[in-house]
């Protein structure tokens, strides 16, 4: 086990390390500083010049918005297009048909929101077509789009009067070709050493040993894997995404996915301080989510370790831990690590099933989930967190009698308004979408698995309510792993989790951006003593306490129901 | 504002040539040189025939061969690879462990069921996974050296050739590759 822990230890101090450095240069790319890949620049041109776009004029709340949703929109389009039609379309050598309407809608909607819930087998329900120009592509832009709003949100809190908050154009682009599309190069060359496949040939044939005949997948797989990881996506190239031995072939290959997941995450908490010259407010902020992260982490390895007490009852060796669902080049350790790593923030990527988790890691894996603010996903990590900050800094301007104020912007009942309905959006959207599925299972079952697998629960009792709930958190939470035991590729699962995806993408997305917008025009007041210092300790334990008391409230009742009641049947 | 969409829709088609064209095909381009069989994935052949990839698994159940772990689709991936994603206290999955549990012993006289490693009857995630572990390959070697009439001691010396060891010496877990390892024992005389 010793060595095992090792493994974790090293890879999180890498973490941390690259993060801080990376973060400093993202700071610099964003603030427009000289840097060291400003060779990109003529790219950059070729693709302003071709589409018309002036990147240095500076444009208004309302104008970046515009863009975002409006090129947003776009990539819906093509997506639906491409994928209702890939059948006919090059590079499908496997002979791939066409999506359904409903799981086209589901698969375009999760793939540019960052979500990456995926309702079909990359063996069986994608060309190599749709693999690399949509679901790459996706992979991409979604994660330079919630850069891009990170961007806009802190320009927003620099310590000046205005109602410029810079170009998302410029953001978006440099975001793809300064930070995410060079350390893809990189991370592609590295798979590609450690053998990954990456070709355009179709399956091959093998004869194996015993005298059986069967096909092994493959593909550009190390053309996908690092914007995978990178960009927090996590929607795999097979079906058991990261568990697949040619999608992460050894431990090495694991170290590296684990670290490009949580890198920029990290790296932009860091980011913030640099570029508003605040860095004491980073080191608190990562502080925060360092220790809510660990706190749900360390359990979660504890109890994989310890195997399944179900399996224990029947006399075998578990010293290896619970190894359903897992893999040997792995072990336990890594992969319960890697379980609350992919879901704090929002990658859903996976090297051992979620489903198979023992009750108290599930647990843990849906309240990484539900608070989402750890690290969070690439960009809007912090937009959630920015949130929780608003709640905390308005509670704690309420409990010293004074208007509450942040970063030198007075916080008025417009911004804590938006706040506070960005917050409660989660448990509606999850509760409302869980309590519907879960009373259509005892009254309607047919209706949910219509058009699909009718029997499309598998997993019975308590197990059972976790999985319906862990589906509506993930995709809420533009998250995209899944207990995935559910037949989910049905009109029902399609529809509903779409447009919980879309919902729980944008609202999110955009909230913090206005309040940002809306306090960038503020009259800009100096710091004196009695201003409420937020880069401290103590305001670190208010947000924590904050974060956790609106996931207790909002979701306790659900939780019992599901993974406790199962931890306390077994 | 309709110059927003106008410009959203020409950016998105240069991005969409350059990064879902241009960047894989670079990939691609860099494994073809670079990794192992152009990166097409490492073939193993017996022959002229391809037996299997080393980084994926194959059933092997009967007794003159190291059994892999169980796979939820049964090792042909022609719908998809998944796990059995069974959860902890399913109780068909439990039975199937258990069922999994007394076969083992059936072809396995003589070991303990304390000795029988549980990532030997659980399923691997991607029912794909290539590997045993050293415990779950030590299991079998007394079964193995019966059916193929060898000394036990030189069936173990070939499994410990075979090992694996951790990342750098130090990190992970060890395993063994089981297609590299009845390879191996099939040219074992």
């Amino acid at each position: 086990m010793i060595n095992e822990l090792a493994g974790v230890v090293v890879i999180f101090a890498v973490i941390i390390l690259t993060g801080y450095i990376l973060g400093k240069y993202i700071a610099k790319v964003y603030a427009g500083e000289k840097s060291l890949l400003d060779f990109m620049s003529p790219l950059e041109n070729v693709f302003y010049r071709l589409s018309g776009i002036d990147p240095i004029r500076e444009m208004t709340l309302k104008q970046n918005l515009f863009a975002l949703l409006s090129i947003n929109l776009v990539w819906f389009l093509l997506g639906m297009l491409v994928l209702m039609t890939q059948a006919w379309l090059p590079l499908n050598p496997d002979g791939i048909p066409n999506m359904s309407p409903h799981l086209a809608f589901n698969t375009t909607i999760s793939f540019i929101v960052n979500c990456n819930l995926q309702h079909y087998y990359g063996e069986s329900g994608v060309s190599y077509f749709s693999q690399l120009f949509v679901l790459t592509f996706f992979q991409f832009v979604s994660a330079a789009t919630g850069m891009a709003a990170f961007a806009i949100l802190i320009n927003g809190l620099r310590d000046r009067t205005t109602s410029d908050l810079g170009n998302f154009w410029n953001f978006f682009i440099k975001s793809i070709t300064r930070i995410l599309l060079p350390i893809c190069v990189v991370l592609a060359i590295v798979f590609v050493i450690n053998g990954m496949p990456a070709t355009y040939e179709g399956k091959e044939t093998i004869h194996t040993l015993e005298g059986a005949t069967l096909p092994v997948y493959r593909g550009p797989v190390a053309a996908m894997l690092p914007i995978k990881h990178l960009g927090t996506n996590g929607g795999g190239y097979f079906g058991a995404n990261s568990a697949h031995p040619l999608e992460n072939p050894n431990y090495f290959t694991n170290s590296v996915e684990l670290i490009a997941q949580m890198i920029i995450p990290v790296a932009l908490v860091f980011a913030l301080g640099f570029y508003l010259k605040r860095r004491k407010l980073s080191w608190m902020i990562f502080g925060v989510m360092t220790v809510g992260f660990l706190a749900l982490a360390i359990p979660t390895m504890i109890a994989e370790t310890q195997g399944n007490p179900a399996i224990a009852g029947m006399g075998i060796d578990q010293s290896h831990g619970n190894m359903e669902g897992k893999e040997v080049r792995f072990g336990p350790v890594i992969s319960g690590f890697w379980s609350i790593a992919t879901t704090v923030i929002s990658t859903g990527s996976v090297n051992g099933m979620q489903d198979s988790l023992t009750p108290l890691s599930g647990l843990n894996a849906l309240l990484a989930m539900m608070i989402n603010a750890f690290y969070g996903g690439v960009g809007v990590g912090f937009e959630n967190f920015f949130i929780y900050l608003i709640i905390a800094v308005f509670i704690s301007g309420l409990m010293v009698g004074r208007t509450p104020e942040m970063l030198g912007k007075k916080i008025d009942a417009r911004e804590v308004k938006i706040a506070m309905i960005v917050a409660l959006l989660s448990p509606f959207l999850i509760l409302v979408g869980t309590a519907m599925t879960a009373w259509f299972a005892a009254n309607n079952a047919a209706l949910v698995g219509y058009g699909g697998k009718e029997s499309w629960l598998y997993n019975p009792g308590f197990h059972g309510f976790s999985d319906i709930l862990y589906e509506f958190t993930s995709s809420n939470a533009n998250n995209g792993s899944g207990f995935e035991s559910l037949g989910d590729n049905t009109p029902w699962w399609n529809i509903t989790t779409g447009f919980v995806l879309i919902l729980g993408r944008y609202i999110p997305l955009i909230g913090p951006v206005v309040i940002g917008g809306l306090m960038a025009r503020k009259k800009f007041i100096p710091e004196s003593s009695g201003t409420l210092r937020i880069d401290t300790v103590t305001f670190g334990v208010m947000i924590m306490a904050v974060a956790v008391v609106i996931t207790a409230l909002s979701f306790f009742p659900a939780l019992a129901l599901g993974p406790l009641a199962e931890y306390f049947s077994m | 504002m309709l110059l927003y969409f106008k410009q959203s829709v020409i950016i998105t088609l240069v991005l969409f040539v350059f990064l879902g064209g241009i960047y894989p095909l670079f990939v691609v381009g860099i494994a073809r040189v670079f990794g192992p069989n152009g990166g097409k994935g490492e073939i193993i052949k017996r022959g002229e025939k391809i037996v299997g990839f080393a980084n994926v698994a194959q059933p092997f159940t009967s007794d003159k061969y190291f059994n892999s772990r169980p796979s939820a689709f049964n090792f042909d991936a022609t719908n998809g690879s998944y796990g059995s994603n069974a959860g902890p206290s399913n109780p068909d999955y439990l039975a199937t462990v258990q069922s999994r549990i007394d076969t083992f012993l059936v072809h396995n006289h003589g070991v303990k069921k304390s000795d029988i490693p549980s990532e030997l009857v659980t399923a691997s995630g991607s029912g794909l996974d290539p590997h045993l572990s050293p415990e779950a390959a030590y299991v079998q070697i007394a079964r193995i050296a019966q059916v193929r009439k060898l000394s036990q001691d030189k069936v173990k010396a070939l499994v410990d050739e075979q090992m694996e060891d951790r990342f750098l010496g130090i990190f992970g877990p060890s395993q063994v590759n089981v297609l590299k390892l009845n390879l191996a024992l099939d040219n074992l005389k």
